[in-house]
């Protein structure tokens, strides 16, 4: 871990997890200021059916505002989006959010992966990518790109997390910048572009 | 993944060599879907893929074909046909007769899905659906009504979902892992071939339906596609969209008014 790498200039922190990432999500996301200086994009797979519950859940216990993802809505620091569920998310170069129902990948739609590569290739290292919790190999080649395009990549701790594998299968095929347990990776959000 | 030049190399030849205009697609889903055909089809030099391209109009008509998204399925979205079922169709119900347009029906589902419904609310026999898309090989897996037989029980719940209390399975025969769907449901239903990019209106309807399909357009496009429908919509029509797609910043919000929760608008004036 190199623990001097540091983003002065973040403009996006995406995070993606898949089964137990939401309690890691409701342990972090409550505890954000309002008043960060780059936007939260969060990706986890989910049923079609519970559409709006997640969405509900967040904007409850956050004190972030959660703004509603639809097709080409302007990215803006200080708020939660939130990929809507059979749809992948993606970036575009005028820092507006597309959606797109392609094939499923990693039996995922939306698959964190090709988010985290889109978000990659716009963002390059005004990003940073973190991985929670959860039991599909999805968001490990997104990390890949990540860091390749300069951004950071954060693990969920596999200890701290309810689903392992998924943040097992980042740290076994990549090297993650970080591998931080829950609470830490609150503390490490809240040191982002803090001098 | 391919570069953004080449990609913007791909764009301007495809479109001086065969007048079909990508220009104005949504360039994240797009690069996705160029970079999987170029890798799909084993190229290792873009120069090469673009050569194909420029001098092989089949292999073309495959890339487009494949660089196009056409995933869909019957009774997409329950809610939202439950909404069309209840609401809307009573209201379709009441005119002598009923003309529906799917742009960019793909590979039909969403159609005999329509068709079902139509059937079942006893409109069926006044009702025209055209169908239509810029690619022509979905076209004739969508006339001929058959579909994968592994998807049909997503589909029969989704039916159900929507409010339909029928046997789903008197609606299509299965045989050798497809389903194929009724004669009467295909009768009323004309395929053609029309690009939302370059063509114009073809007619006037009750009822347009685009579902997911102008996420792949840019906002100018997006504008263009929905004056396109305001062109072709009647009074007192029916405009349809993905669950993510609107019409706000694209037209005049004094003429249309949502329905309900659902992704709908009727146009209240001319």
């Amino acid at each position: 871990m190199e623990e001097n790498k540091r983003i002065k200039d973040c403009k996006v922190v995406i995070i993606g997890g898949s089964a137990g990432s939401l309690q890691a999500l409701l342990q972090i996301l409550p505890f954000v200021e309002k008043t960060i200086s780059f936007a939260i994009v969060i990706v986890v797979h989910r049923k079609n059916t519970d559409e709006q519950t997640l969405e509900d859940l967040i904007a409850l216990k956050a004190k972030l505002k959660v703004k509603e993802v639809e097709d080409k809505v302007k990215l803006e620091a200080g708020f939660i989006y939130i990929a809507p569920s059979n749809y992948h998310l993606l970036f575009e170069k005028n820092e507006t959010l597309s959606l797109d129902t392609s094939e499923k990948i990693n039996y995922s739609r939306p698959s964190i992966d090709v988010s985290f590569e889109s978000a990659a290739e716009i963002y390059t290292n005004h990003l940073i990518g973190i991985l929670l919790s959860g039991s599909n190999s999805d968001g490990t080649v997104g990390l890949k790109a990540i860091q390749a395009a300069g951004g950071i990549s954060v693990v969920q701790n596999p200890l701290s997390a309810d689903m392992p594998y998924m943040p097992n299968n980042a740290i076994l095929h990549t090297t993650p910048d970080f591998v931080l347990k829950t609470e830490e990776i609150l503390e490490f959000i809240k040191e982002i572009n803090q001098e | 993944m391919i570069e953004d030049i080449e990609l913007e190399t791909l764009i301007n030849d495809v479109y001086e060599y065969y007048g079909f205009d990508f220009g104005s697609y949504s360039r994240a889903s797009l690069k996705r879907r160029v970079s999987r055909v170029f890798y799909l089809d084993g190229f290792k030099h873009f120069h090469d893929f673009l050569s194909k391209v420029r001098t092989d109009p089949e292999y073309c008509k495959r890339m487009i074909d494949e660089i196009t998204v056409n995933v869909t399925e019957m009774f997409r979205d329950p809610s939202f046909y439950l909404t069309l079922r209840k609401e809307i169709l009573p209201l379709l119900g009441t005119k002598p007769f009923i003309r529906i347009w799917h742009a960019g029906c793909s590979t039909g589902e969403e159609v005999y899905s329509m068709a079902i419904m139509l059937k079942e609310a006893g409109l069926l026999h006044k009702s025209i659906l055209y169908a239509t898309d810029i690619n022509a090989s979905v076209l004739e897996t969508a006339k001929s009504g058959i579909f994968p037989l592994r998807m049909i029980k997503d589909y029969a719940d989704n039916y159900r979902d929507s409010g339909g209390q029928q046997d789903f399975s008197d609606y299509y025969i299965a045989n050798y892992g497809f389903a194929k769907f009724n004669d009467n449901l295909s009768e009323k239903m004309v395929f053609s071939q029309h690009n939302l990019v370059s063509d114009t209106s073809f007619n006037e309807f009750d009822l347009i339906l685009c579902r997911n399909v102008l996420i792949y357009f840019d906002n100018n496009l997006q504008k263009r596609v929905i004056n396109l429908f305001d062109d072709s919509l009647a009074v007192l029509g029916f405009l349809a969209l993905g669950t993510k797609e609107t019409i706000k910043y694209s037209i005049s919000q004094t003429k249309y008014k949502q329905f309900a929760k659902e992704k709908i608008w009727r146009k209240i004036k001319e």
